[in-house]
């Protein structure tokens, strides 16, 4: 009974992995070449950077918030490392540290505007958003290709799992970060008040939680994670762009969402975010098994496809809330 | 009274909001080993006397000494380390976190760079077994009921290790064995040297427990008084202002008569109604012109019950009849379409709506029953509203005022004027008078008497029990999600309740 | 009672004291530095102006905030909004379309369906498009901004399925009025905003429709136990959103004379955004003011045009947009907020939040 009770808050986590596998279950009957590992692989290689915004995404929506910037913050970062690998001849070790700190800073702005200034995190992170946006144009309007052979060597780097099935070193940093994630989560102080302001800010203040400080950390934090993101970015695409990533936050978002956060903050697994984006990728994989769809079949398809995977989850969910009832307790004599 | 033993010394305390003076040059001592009672009516000013000493609130002059040493916390956050443990008026716990959680947020222990959840876990089974409660500490909060948030938040407040004991009515929702209960730890922690200060509208238990009363009247200090020197009749009096003769005539005998004169018409009936999990199967009956109890202890059921009548939690079994005739009742609006209304026990999440101003707050349920067709003018809403606002005395410098920055009592008095002013034929109260003032409570009770006695059925849930044997006619009791009995006419008295409770098993 | 009326006073100069201050900075602004800003010329019995332009302009970011303001004081929001517009951009264009014809040498303009037919058709489609997020979101508990994104989404793909991929340019003269005719010397199209900005304002102050939608905003549960429909206040709402972005979709349409489903609204749905929090409402629902968000989508508008009037570089103009955005709601919020930002509105969001995660 117990036990039965304490599972009952993974549910909609379970749902998200339980449509995973029939997404893939359903690609593998269909698509001759499926059912593969490196299918699967793929997903994570393709996927890496809007794996580790997704778990910042899911972290900054838990605490009640929401950032726009984290697309437009990786197309700086690459902008950054690539202007001063090329231009300023920085060691690489500089570069990814000049990207860091540059989106930290932007992500500490955001947070102190929103904390402090009492800023919308919409409004916020959405200037957020058109600033990084605007630096990259001001840095370079054109493709910068990215030719230092550390990057290059982290982008093409292979690493063998099985015969036949391989990741990048990317995928290793991703889930580096998935770890971090699950700990600053679920075993940190920091974490827990980030849930507890997202549940009710107010009362988490009156609980005499350092409320303030633990939003300007996570918004800070949440644009140190677009940096990393932008980085792993950089070793996918070996070049920076000012429109890379564009709309990227509504994947992350979405990627969120999927994986059981709930908007209203307080609710979600961060974990919930890497099976989120797995099936945003997976239903680009279905479509691109398919083959033949021109750009609005295929905006269709993935609306589609989204649309069926989030109402299926919030039915199910319906269905399970309906039968929540009060606990009951005991009282001793 | 002398200087020495003093833990707490609060001076000339000023704290005004737009349009009220909160609180007017103030003072206020508590003492090692004391527990200090703070009375008043509703909007006095006792919540935030308690939160300008506590950071949330920012006084304009006035001093603050915690053992002798000016202090001036600027946020709650301050509080805990100065050695203050507080429990807001509200519960402000946070519902999406487990039980254990609320407990030790903020301060969890950490092992190995982790936090400890089995430590965290065990600690709080611990820390609610002191209010002799067992309960599953790794559920969400809001799975359980307001009462039992209470007893957590006291139960968070007691496992802080502190100077200071602040309790904002903590007991509004708790009935007899609970509070006896808090009242034993309050005395331990006294005879350790703790200071508590402790808010009820509740005189016997002020009586029960307190040594000392400081007593608040429209911001003003009244005075300080020692609680074995002032009698309950001085009490009153010094807090509503006036003289008590006229107070007590409100509730007297004849208002019994109103509810024995209930007429068999059953305005509601209802068979084998239940919710599979929330509340076994039951048969009510309500009457035109009669009071209808729902007694039972915490967790009995009773609410349950109410919530699937107003359609809140659609009935999984059973069938109704309103005025004999049969009814399906699936969501609140179809009940309120036949003429039912409910105040929730929950006024902050079910039940106010802050960013609303109480005119329109207590106009909502009213327009809601007309349609969005026929909306109201602005001068009968304000008709309406003046009016309530008047009938229950809500302390407030214009009906234009937003409900979330009234008192906690004057908010209820919103809510109840709200359905009141519905004109409802069947009002389901669940626990209407929680923090609510004396002589607010006689007026409602009046009032539940009076509407009983127009004809209109009433069902009524109070944790407290003399408050359902005063009003009552008839009384369902409850235990363990099961009506196990009724009662009617002179049976009703607390020790049959009592009684039932302890005896019906069905 | 005299109370009463200070109080209300201090309420409307709050919500749109300071959207007026910020318009009224930027002009002031335009004033010095722009030649000419204010000059109004009448040529031809019409007006022309920059601010003449300004106003015409800002209608369908003014149609679209007025929708938005709807929908963000229910505690949602409709982030589809741009790709409606281009749904109904595109189903007008491609029913109009319209050859030029010559009968006995003279031009005429033939429509291919009847034009009041293609602005039906293109209308209706947009409300469909509102239900259908009114569907995922107040029936099925969908959180807003996914199920807005669904068909910001899916919608640019349908609306590049109606025009098969292409620009359809439109050769029908009387369509073109509706977004660059004039009438009694003034756009035609602000006389729409003010028939449809007077007919929501009705709606919002003689009926309850305002105060349903307050309440529900900033608590959901309470909302539902009074009884209050609370699904049918929502699905109005996106249906209203939906309806105004068809709106602007088609004015859009008879502006530029085409359909562009690839950029027709693109992002238009962050400026509508904008809009409504520079109008002084908060995102999380609740109090709103749709004559605040009005002027708001007045001042992003003023602020576009004036950076492009002053030359900013195309690459600065997004940041030197979020400075000013960032400012003027950096003033906002040190003066205004003071006083609409009480612990007692947060309550209410945390109340709200309590609603959202239960329903
Ligand atoms: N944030 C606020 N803004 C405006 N007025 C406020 C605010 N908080 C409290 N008040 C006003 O201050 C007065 C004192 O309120 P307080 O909450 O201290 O009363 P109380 O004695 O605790 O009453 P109750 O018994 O109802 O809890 C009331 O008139 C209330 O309306
Ligand atoms: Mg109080």
């Amino acid at each position: 009974m117990k036990n039965l009770q304490i599972n009952s808050k993974f549910v909609p986590l379970l749902i998200t992995i339980g449509l995973f596998l029939a997404l893939f279950a359903a690609g593998s009957v269909s698509y001759e070449g499926f059912f593969s590992m490196q299918v699967v692989l793929n997903l994570l290689v393709d996927n890496a950077f809007l794996i580790i915004v997704g778990l910042s995404q899911a972290l900054v929506i838990i605490l009640g918030g929401i950032d726009l910037s984290c697309g437009a913050l990786i197309a700086l970062s690459s902008m950054v490392a690539a202007y001063s690998l090329s231009h300023l001849n920085l060691h690489p070790a500089l570069a990814v540290l000049a990207v860091l700190i540059v989106c930290s800073a932007f992500g500490f702005v955001q947070g102190w505007l929103i904390t402090y200034r009492k800023f919308q995190p919409f409004i916020a992170t959405l200037c957020g958003m058109f600033v990084a946006r605007g630096l990259c144009f001001m840095i370079n309007q054109d493709t910068v290709p990215i030719t230092d052979p550390f990057f290059v060597t982290m982008a093409t780097t292979r690493i063998k799992l099985i015969p036949g099935a391989a990741i990048s070193t990317s995928v290793i940093i991703a889930l580096v970060i998935v770890a971090l994630y699950i700990y600053i989560a679920h075993f940190t102080k920091f974490g827990r008040a980030v849930y507890a302001i997202g549940g009710n800010e107010q009362s988490a203040r009156l609980m005499g939680l350092p409320v303030d400080r633990t939003k300007v950390l996570a918004y800070t934090l949440s644009g140190f994670t677009s940096g990393l993101a932008g980085i792993v970015f950089c070793f996918y695409m070996l070049s920076a762009y000012g429109l890379n990533a564009m709309a990227l936050e509504m994947d992350a978002i979405a990627a969120a969402v999927i994986g059981g956060t709930l908007m209203t903050g307080g609710v979600g697994f961060v974990i919930g975010s890497v099976f989120g984006v797995m099936i945003e990728g997976i239903m680009q994989t279905l479509i691109t098994f398919q083959g033949d769809l021109n750009s609005w079949w295929t905006r269709i398809a993935v609306a589609f496809l989204l649309c069926v995977f989030i109402v299926v989850q919030r039915v199910l969910v319906l269905k399970r809330e309906a039968k929540k009832r009060i606990r009951p307790v005991e009282f001793i004599a | 009274m002398g200087t020495e033993n003093v833990l707490v010394r609060m001076d000339g305390i000023c704290k005004e909001f737009p349009g009220v003076k909160a609180l007017d040059n103030v003072d206020f001592t508590l003492r090692h080993g004391e527990i200090h009672a703070v009375c008043g009516e509703n909007g006095a000013g006792k919540s935030t006397l308690i939160k300008v000493l506590t950071g949330v609130e920012h006084n304009e002059s006035g001093k603050i000494y915690l053992d002798g040493v000016a202090i001036s916390p600027k946020t709650p956050m301050e509080a805990p380390a100065l050695g203050i443990s507080t429990v807001y008026q509200e519960v402000n716990l946070c519902p999406n976190l487990s039980v254990a959680e609320n407990i030790f947020i903020g301060r969890e222990p950490i092992r190995n760079g982790k936090i400890d959840w089995k430590e965290v876990n065990k600690r709080s089974e611990i820390a609610l077994a002191k209010l002799n409660l067992k309960l599953d500490v790794s559920g969400r909060l809001d799975e359980y009921s307001v009462a039992i948030q209470q007893m957590v938040a006291i139960a968070r407040a007691l496992d802080i290790s502190a100077k200071v004991l602040v309790l904002d009515e903590p007991t509004s929702s708790l009935n007899k064995i609970e509070v006896a209960n808090l009242f034993r730890i309050m005395r331990k922690l006294k005879s350790e040297g703790m200071g508590i200060i402790f808010i009820t509208h509740f005189l016997e238990q002020v009586y029960e427990i307190s040594d000392q009363i400081t007593i608040l009247r429209n911001g003003q200090l009244v005075g300080q008084f020692e609680t074995a020197k002032l009698d309950r009749l001085q009490l009153i009096a010094k807090m509503i202002g006036k003289d008590l003769a006229e107070f007590e005539k409100t509730i007297k005998e004849d208002v019994r008569d109103a509810g024995a004169a209930a007429n068999e018409d059953a305005f509601y009936q209802a068979r084998n109604l239940g919710q599979q999990g929330s509340i076994n199967p039951f048969d009510i009956k309500i009457g035109k012109g009669e009071v209808m109890g729902l007694a039972g202890l915490l967790g009995s059921g009773r609410t349950e019950s109410a919530r699937v009548i107003f359609g809140i939690d659609e009935p999984d079994s059973g069938e109704t009849e309103v005025d004999n005739k049969k009814v399906e009742i699936k969501t609140p609006a179809d009940a309120i379409r036949l003429g039912f209304a409910f105040c929730s026990e929950n006024r902050k999440t079910e039940g106010i709506v802050a960013n609303l101003t109480i005119r329109e707050n207590i106009i909502l349920a009213l327009q809601g029953k007309r349609g969005m067709g026929a909306y109201l003018s602005h001068k009968e809403q304000e008709e309406i509203a003046e009016k309530y606002v008047k009938l229950l005395n809500i302390i407030t410098p214009s009906i234009e005022q937003l409900v979330g920055n009234l008192s906690g009592g004057n908010q209820q008095k919103v809510l109840l004027a709200r359905w009141l002013a519905t004109e409802a034929e069947l009002l389901i109260l669940d626990e209407p008078t929680r923090g609510i003032d004396i002589g607010a409570k006689a007026e409602v009770q009046k009032l539940v008497l009076q509407l009983a006695a127009d004809g209109k059925a009433v069902l009524l849930i109070s944790s407290e029990l003399d408050e359902m044997v005063r009003c009552c006619s008839r009384m369902a009791v409850y235990k363990d999600k099961q009506k196990i009995g009724e009662l009617k006419g002179a049976e009703i008295s607390e020790i049959n309740v009592m009684k039932t409770i302890a005896g019906g098993q069905k | 009672m005299e109370s009463r009326k200070k109080m209300d006073k201090r309420l409307i100069d709050n919500q749109l004291f300071w959207p007026l201050f910020a318009l009224a900075v930027l002009l002031v602004f335009d004033f010095f530095y722009l030649k000419g800003f204010f000059q109004i010329e009448i040529v031809e019995g019409h007006l022309y102006g920059s601010l003449i332009d300004i106003v015409n302009r800002a209608t369908p970011l003014m149609f679209m905030s007025i929708g938005m303001t709807l929908v963000i004081a229910s505690g949602g929001i409709d982030i589809s909004v741009g790709s409606v517009l281009a749904i109904s951009g595109a189903i007008t264009a491609i029913m109009i379309g319209g050859d030029l014809v010559f009968v006995d040498g003279v031009q005429h303009h033939v429509a291919h369906y009847p034009m009041a037919v293609a602005i039906l058709v293109a209308l209706v489609a947009a409300v469909v498009g509102g239900l259908w997020n009114g569907l995922l979101i107040a029936k099925l508990g969908v959180n807003a901004m996914v199920g807005t994104l669904i068909l910001l989404v899916a919608g640019r793909g349908i609306a590049q399925l109606i025009v098969d991929g292409n620009v359809i340019t439109v050769y029908y003269e009387p369509f073109f009025y509706i977004g660059s005719g004039f009438f009694l010397g003034l756009p035609f199209s602000i006389y729409l905003v003010a028939a449809f900005l007077a007919l929501i304002m009705w709606l919002v102050k003689k009926t309850a429709f305002g105060l349903f939608l307050e309440a529900l905003g900033s608590n959901r549960v309470s909302s539902r136990f009074t009884g209050l429909n609370v699904q049918k206040i929502m699905w109005a709402c996106y249906a209203i959103s939906g309806l105004c972005a068809g709106i602007a979709g088609i004015i859009v349409a008879s502006e530029v004379k085409s359909a562009d489903a690839n950029n027709a609204g693109l992002f238009i749905e962050l400026d509508a955004i904008l809009s409504v929090v520079l109008g002084g409402n908060s995102m999380a629902g609740g109090r709103f003011s749709v004559i605040g968000s009005v002027i708001g989508a007045l001042v992003v508008q003023t602020l576009t045009t004036t950076i492009y009037a002053v030359g900013v570089p195309p690459e600065v103009t997004m940041v030197v947009k979020a400075l000013v955005v960032i400012v003027i709601y950096l003033i906002q919020s040190q003066m205004g907020m003071k006083t609409l930002k009480t612990p007692a509105a947060s309550a209410g969001e945390g109340a709200l939040k309590a609603g959202e995660a239960k329903s």
